[in-house]
């Protein structure tokens, strides 16, 4: 007979362990699925984790690993602050799209003229973009007590919507010969969020990643909200009597979570992406949910998880041309990856008891 | 703008078509919720079905086989989820998310080569002279079984909660997973039963949409209807019948939106295919005003020894 009996404390070790354990048991399983799509599972499994780091085309592919990555993490951080608190912001890719469309509008309303300002306040209206969109989900929450998790989802499809009219529409490129799509912002040298070091990948967003890291682990250990954040979850009985305003934290942790997918949206818009376009969203924002757990909600945990996130998208994309994977076998990669996190977390919490009951 | 252009009663049998889909989603995790386990992976499990049955259907030429393998794939995806929540005891909201992404990705693979496939039609019920009613007769008599299978489900559904033994112990786990643990039911059985259940009806629901209601095979083509159905459970307050007014009130709209798209409105396409969405956010707000129905334990993690 196999029991559960739970761990006074939650184990440090499985805390760690069970990302790395997952990764290894969704390589094997994403091996069998492969192999059963007629692939050899250990070429796709090599094809895409070994290939764009070490391959012979790997100074291709490293950038890429920042330029998929930084979204990803960026997302994520906000996430996992609502996460460790049970609010539930899932609707980050429509934050995603809004910040994208408001920092695009600024850097399109400025078109032809130069001039330094434009980047800077092309950051300042995406960051706000998807702040505001975050902001209803967050709002209807603290004044009805309307469930954010519907609410969120609910506005990426208007989002969704709302893209679609702007590149058909508003932002269309009047020199387009009229195909959908707004003007090339890579085009555009005052919106052009160029890499940093050419050929590097290594943009505004990827330096914006890094300080949410860093901004996320000073406000996690050091500061009395991330102090808040952390018993709401934990406890959240003890969190009230310990004084922790409720309101304020919904507004806090939906509120960065939407400036920072604000942010990711709008540096990948004016960068990689170059252009509004009706489907230019690429699904970061559901992803990030994926890197946020596997990354355990911590901060240097989920800049090791968007990286490696980043690896499976860049891998599947060779595995795509060379071995003719589907790209959807990918995206059940991923969600298989959740999934075995999942169920392996249960050994943090709980030790496994053999033998039989005894009546006490 | 023309609006005769919209038959009133081409309208109305339309919009019981369009809340067909929700109404079986939404009743399958009525029952899930009323059990205390919260599923947010619906819309996987309808895109799953969606293509189960879809292939099935295509493969057998038999739309009701198309059907049955909907409710295969719908529970079978879901055994996953009870795995998670009931066996390693894992996070409800996150499993629920994982079971959805999964299911995204696995629908789109099963999918790839039935795109742009007519499936094979299921016929209307011949109700002979009833169908030649005017006004009723159209509106009422010239649909599939499927769709009557909904509205007959939502009456067991309230019958079996409000009048059975069985009814009664699912309500017991979902109001005190304990209490009704010391009085011996198997707790993880009976949810791991419900979960199934729901399961089961979200795959007929994905699969009436691609066989029935589009019918065709596309990516992603539930587009965000199982969370219109989970938000269509709090909109009922957990009751079934308050749950079919939901699903045509969310029907109508739909529909009533295709049609103006269809006959010209002033109003862009892309604001009329956000309004259902917009919508069930207002409701959602409206109706949070008065709270209570949900179930006590909805959400928590049940363990035998805590």
């Amino acid at each position: 007979m196999i029991r559960l009996e739970k761990r006074p404390q939650a184990s440090r070790a499985f805390s760690l362990a069970t990302p790395v354990l997952a990764v290894v048991a969704t390589m094997f399983f994403g091996g069998l699925l492969f192999a059963t799509l007629g692939k050899d599972p250990i070429a796709s499994i090599v094809t895409i984790f070994w290939e764009p780091l070490f391959g012979e085309f790997s100074f291709f592919y490293r950038p890429q690993l920042l330029i998929k990555g930084a979204p990803l993490v960026l997302i994520a951080i906000g996430l996992s602050l609502g996460f460790k608190a049970g609010i539930w912001n899932i609707g980050a890719e429509g934050q995603y799209i809004m910040g994208a469309l408001f920092g695009a509008g600024v850097g399109l309303a400025f078109y032809p003229a130069e001039g330094f300002h434009i980047f800077p306040l092309m950051v300042l209206a995406g960051a706000f973009g998807g702040w505001l969109w975050a902001m209803i989900p967050a709002l209807l929450k603290v004044k009805f007590g309307t469930n954010e998790i519907l609410v969120s989802l609910m506005l990426v499809y208007v989002a969704e919507q709302f893209l679609a009219s702007m590149s058909l529409g508003l932002m269309k490129n009047p020199e387009g010969f009229g195909f959908p799509g707004s003007r090339n912002l890579q085009q555009y040298e005052s919106a052009f969020n160029a890499d940093l070091i050419e050929g590097s990948g290594m943009h505004w967003g990827v330096v914006a990643a890094l300080i949410a890291v860093i901004f996320a682990y000073v406000l996690l250990t050091k500061h009395r909200l991330g102090f808040a954040i952390r018993v709401t979850g934990e406890a959240p009985r003890a969190a009230k009597f310990s004084g922790v305003n409720p309101t304020r934290l919904v507004l806090f942790c939906l509120g960065t979570s939407g400036l920072l997918a604000g942010l990711a949206g709008m540096f990948e818009v004016s960068g990689p992406a170059g252009q509004v376009t009706i489907d230019f969203n690429v699904g970061y924002g559901f992803t990030a949910i994926i890197v946020a757990f596997l990354g355990r909600l911590h901060p240097i945990g989920i800049l090791l998880a968007g990286l490696l996130m980043a690896l499976t998208y860049i891998g599947g994309d060779i595995a795509q041309s060379q071995l003719g994977l589907p790209a959807a076998a990918i995206q059940v990669f991923q969600g298989m990856l959740l999934f075995f996190l999942l169920a392996l977390d249960m050994f943090t919490n709980y030790r496994l008891r053999f033998g039989r009951t005894e009546v006490a | 703008m023309d609006l005769s252009a919209i038959n009133p009663l081409l309208f109305v049998a339309g919009f019981l078509v369009a809340a067909t889909p929700l109404i079986f989603a939404a009743i399958g995790e009525l029952v899930v919720e009323k059990s205390g386990t919260l599923n947010l992976g619906v819309e996987g499990m309808m895109i799953t079905g969606a293509i189960c049955g879809f292939a099935t259907a295509v493969e057998t030429g038999s739309p009701l086989l198309g059907f049955a393998a909907a409710a295969v794939g719908g529970a079978a995806l879901s055994l996953l989820f009870a795995f998670l929540t009931q066996i390693t005891l894992a996070n409800q909201v996150a499993s629920g998310l994982a079971l959805t992404l999964f299911g995204l990705g696995l629908s789109a693979l099963l999918g790839q080569s039935y795109v742009g496939i007519k499936p094979p039609r299921l016929p209307d019920i011949n109700f002979g002279p009833l169908a030649d009613i005017p006004v009723i007769g159209p509106i009422l008599f010239t649909h599939d079984v499927i769709l009557y299978l909904g509205i007959i489900l939502v009456a067991a559904t309230w019958a079996v909660l409000k009048f059975t033994r069985a009814g009664l112990i699912l309500r017991a786990v979902g109001e005190s997973h304990d209490a009704a643990h010391a009085l011996g039911y198997k707790v993880v059985r009976i949810r791991t039963l419900a979960i199934m259940f729901g399961g089961a009806c979200a795959g007929i629901g994905g699969a009436y949409i691609s066989l029935i209601r589009v019918p065709q095979w596309t990516e992603g083509m539930t587009a965000g209807i199982g969370w219109i159905a989970l938000a269509l459970v709090v909109f009922a307050s957990w009751k079934p019948w308050r749950l079919l007014l939901g699903a045509y009130l969310f029907g109508g709209i739909t529909q009533l939106q295709l049609n103006l798209q269809g006959a010209g409105v002033a109003i862009p396409v892309e604001y009329l295919a956000m309004s259902p969405y917009v919508i069930t956010i207002i409701v959602l707000v409206v109706l949070s005003r008065h709270k209570g129905g949900a179930p006590a334990c909805l959400g928590r993690t049940f363990h035998a020894s805590s």
